[in-house]
């Protein structure tokens, strides 16, 4: 009976499957792409007014994940029993053709480039005992100088707004002035400042630190991308996150990638396929295929491949590989196995700073992407040594559009009334008069912070749920201690009448109740050790070397920058030494 | 500069013209036409809650977001149908949970672990409030004078209080979230009568255009909101 063959079947449509799917085409290759949701494009999902609706989007949750197809179980520590994650919340992944590139906000970073050399880094800096115990700090096995064309390809695709500090070693402008060099500047000019970004601006440059427009992949001109897709020039609507964005404005795969792909006959898209495992051959070192289960007709369908892509997101990608018995899983005990291995997040704290109320600070006007952050605290930027901990956080006024249901059910707590009258002046006061300010920080990878399968709960397929074991750790919580209190100083510069800083406490564990970010990664992390790695530097598995795992899976640990503009340079990366490389000699890129 | 958006509330509003959603109308989407219809029907007539426990979402709801001189309260706002209508969507019945078993409690952080879905959260949280209420005070929910009425919230609300199989707690969130929700969604979905909700906020509604108003220097945003449906303020 023959199960159809093609060259790359690729799992996920959302940045990561998209890009890679593009690049394969692109070298000839004959590329399935299977997507367990369903198919959306913007005339459709993003149609005004309709998708101007905040209870039908970010509410009821349109866009995201159906959990009650799949979804994880969670615990704080492995003495626990890990509990399902029922009710979306924390954490908000995508479904349906786009993946969460549909509905992201637009942050486009690169890396800093001592991300990738944590470990030697902090080594070099402060000695190898400066690194705590149980922390599993790692390099990336890859430099920013390699990845730096990619960054480059990527924001050219995405048409991405920002300012540059450094292009080809000469200064051109007023960017963030720790960003490393860049060969172009980017394809468009940056947002504009919202009110509230342009006086976090101007009293962080008052306070000495070195305030830059976030890059945002929320177009501030209109655009014509390196695949002759189009974008319009952004508004301000305030929709990008968990929406589609109507006006074409905001990077994603549907609107920048896809148009282009669609077109090539070498491309077949099915949604509604949702991938049960990759089929492995008896060795276990080569993948033979997939098979998916058409989530209408209930049937399973092999596809026999030469190359499989696994581009389903982050955690769905080390889930994929433990369902199927790729490479070996991560024991935290014996501390052997890499599949699951430095599961990380983000620290996320959003203060509060209020204005006389004769300023208005009109949250509802914004951009996903756009807004106004320093570096000070991030990265290596800072003297760690008298602070005694790893990693760091931008600050930034990231105003991308508060909607009411949002602003009324977060308003009150913390001693302030949640209901009632005192509530209602409260809620109507801080929508009009306040401002967030976030500190977005890095999460460093820990021994007993991991991925694995959990005994009890199965999703609708008959699988074993992603277990996940996660909670802050003191390292992180510190972290963020401190760079939240650097800000106190810049909202006192902006005028502030009243406050609110918001830290993570000592022994504080993981909420999954309230959102914090979808900014997921490890589990299956990139490498030069295989002992250490699931993937190599070329994010191929060590062990199965015809799949590739794209995403943020592959982060050793988490930064203080957004993923997706490292997902998207990391995929453009690994499909370049695919095509220069592996397909000429099919077989391990790196010898283990 | 004065802010325009302080201005008291217009009880009596346009209605936008109909006209202008008649290509929304010829795009196929039926359920435009029938919120515009329903919302015209007086008075609403519930179809998932009976007469008392319809009576209790409207007082508590009430209470949870009076009217006030900032604006109009639940009541007016139309909170009461719009979880009315919500017990008929997806939503409420959990259709988008997890709801696979087993249930097994947990600590707080790991979030939502009960059997029930919104539907049953109300039918089992309205009858264990009234329980709750004829036992101590003697009377049903929504016959209480307000005073007593924000006891038995507040005492919901700080977890005192087991309503047979849900936890008070539980259910006086899910209250919450939906009055909230009823207040400041669409009026689309029958809540948030006349924009009462946004005009209070000054929150635009559906206007989706601000590149004029990207950064003036903290002047409120001059326009009333507008809604999906075309409706003003
Ligand atoms: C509200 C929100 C705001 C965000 N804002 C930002 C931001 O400003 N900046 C930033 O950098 N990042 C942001 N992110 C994160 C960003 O969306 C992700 O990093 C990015 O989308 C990841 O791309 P991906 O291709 O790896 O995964 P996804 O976009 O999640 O795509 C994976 C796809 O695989 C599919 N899939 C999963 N399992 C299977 C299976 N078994 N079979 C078939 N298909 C499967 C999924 O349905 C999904 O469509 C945000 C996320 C959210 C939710
Ligand atoms: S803010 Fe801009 S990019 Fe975001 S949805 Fe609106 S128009 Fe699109």
């Amino acid at each position: 009976m023959g199960r159809t063959h093609v060259d790359a079947v690729i799992v996920g449509a959302g940045w990561a499957g998209s890009i890679m799917a593009k690049e394969l085409t692109e070298a000839g290759l004959s590329v399935i792409m299977l997507e367990r949701g369903p198919e959306r494009t913007t005339p459709v999902e993003g149609a005004y007014p309709e998708s101007i609706d905040e209870l039908r989007g970010a509410v009821r949750k349109r866009l995201f994940q159906n959990l009650s197809q799949s979804t994880v179980t969670i615990r704080n520590t492995m003495d626990q029993t890990a509990l399902p994650y029922r009710q979306l919340a924390a954490f908000l992944p995508g479904e349906g053709v786009g993946g969460a590139g549909l509905h992201w906000s637009g942050v486009h970073f690169r890396v800093a480039p001592e991300d990738l050399r944590l470990r030697s880094s902090v080594i070099e800096r402060y000695g190898e005992k400066f690194i705590p115990e149980g922390m599993n700090l790692q390099d990336y096995g890859v430099t920013y100088e390699e990845l730096e064309p990619f960054f480059d390809k990527a924001e050219k695709v995405f048409g991405t707004s920002g300012e540059a500090y450094k292009v080809q070693g000469k200064i051109v402008g007023n960017g963030n002035v720790f960003s490393p060099d860049r060969s172009d500047n980017f394809p468009l000019p940056a947002m504009k400042d919202t009110f509230s970004a342009s006086i976090f601006r101007d009293a962080a440059k008052n306070a000495g630190y070195h305030p830059y427009a976030l890059p945002a992949a929320n177009a501030s001109r209109q655009y014509t991308n390196t695949y002759g897709c189009q974008m319009g020039p952004c508004n301000f609507c305030g929709y990008c996150s968990g929406y589609d964005c109507y006006l074409y404005s905001k990077a994603s795969p549907n609107v920048n990638i896809l148009p282009a792909l669609r077109q090539d006959p070498g491309f077949t898209l099915i949604p509604n396929a949702h991938v049960l495992r990759v089929d492995l051959d008896s060795t276990k070192t080569k993948a033979t295929g997939v098979t998916y289960l058409d989530t209408k007709t209930r049937k399973e369908t092999s596809l026999s491949a030469d190359l499989v892509i696994l581009g389903a997101f982050q955690f769905n990608n080390v889930h994929l590989m433990l369902v199927s018995g790729i490479g070996k899983p991560y024991d935290p005990v014996s501390n052997t196995g890499t599949v699951g291995r430095n599961f990380v997040y983000q620290t996320i704290t959003s203060s509060r700073v209020w204005l006389p109320s004769s300023t208005y600070t009109n949250q509802f006007v914004g951009a996903g992407g756009a807004g106004v952050a320093i570096d000070d605290f991030n990265s290596m930027n800072f003297d760690h040594g008298p602070l005694g901990f790893v990693g760091g956080s931008p600050v930034w006024v990231n105003q991308a559009g508060v909607k009411p249901i949002a602003a009324a059910i977060g308003a009150g707590g913390g001693g302030t009334p949640r209901w009632g009258s005192a509530y209602k002046n409260a809620l109507i006061n801080t929508y009009k008069h306040s401002l967030g300010i976030d500190a977005h920080g890095s999460n460093m990878a820990y021994r007993d912070v991991y991925l694995d399968l959990d005994p009890t709960w199965k999703d609708v397929y008959g699988q074993p749920l992603l277990r996940m074991t996660f909670t802050w750790k003191d390292n992180d919580i510190r972290m963020n201690q401190y760079v939240v209190s650097r800000i106190e100083p810049i909202a006192r510069a902006m005028g502030a009448t009243k406050m609110n800083l918001v830290h993570l406490n000592a022994g504080q564990p993981f909420d999954t109740r309230n959102y914090q970010t979808t900014h997921l990664g490890g589990g299956a992390i990139m490498g030069d050790n295989p002992q250490t790695s699931a993937l190599n530097r070329y994010l191929q598995s060590w062990d199965v070397s015809n799949v590739f795992v794209i995403g943020s899976n592959a982060f050793p640990q988490g930064m203080g920058y957004n993923p997706t503009g490292m997902v998207a340079a990391l995929a453009y990366w690994a499909a370049h030494h695919i095509r220069t490389t592996y397909l000429k000699s099919p077989g391990p890129l790196v010898k283990a | 500069m004065e802010p325009t958006l302080n201005r008291p509330l217009r009880r009596s509003f346009v209605k936008g013209l109909l006209g202008t959603t008649s290509f929304w109308m010829a795009s196929g989407n039926a359920s435009w036409t029938a919120a515009l219809a329903a919302e015209a029907a007086q008075p609403y007539l519930p179809t998932f809650f009976d007469a008392m426990e319809y009576r209790f979402i409207e007082a508590a709801s009430e209470r949870l977001f009076p009217v006030d001189d900032n604006g109009p309260g639940a009541k007016a706002l139309g909170v009461a149908e719009f979880i009315d209508r919500q017990m008929q969507t997806p939503y409420a019945r959990g259709e988008n949970w997890y709801m696979s078993g087993p249930f097994q409690q947990g600590p707080a952080n790991l979030g939502y672990q009960l059997p029930f879905v919104p539907r049953d959260l109300y039918r089992k949280g309205i009858a264990g409030v009234e329980h709750y209420t004829r036992q101590h005070y003697g009377k049903g929910f929504a016959d209480l004078p307000p005073v007593q009425q924000d006891e038995i919230l507040t005492a919901l609300e700080g977890g005192s209080v087991q309503l047979d199989e849900v936890p008070g707690r539980v259910f006086f969130e899910q209250l919450r979230t939906n009055t909230l929700e009823g207040a400041f969604a669409d009026p689309l979905y029958g809540g948030n009568r006349g924009l009462g909700g946004w005009t209070m906020l000054g929150f635009p509604g559906a206007r989706a255009d601000f590149m004029d108003w990207v950064n003036q220097e903290g002047a409120p945003y001059p326009l009333a909101p507008v809604s999906i449906s075309g409706e003003t303020a």
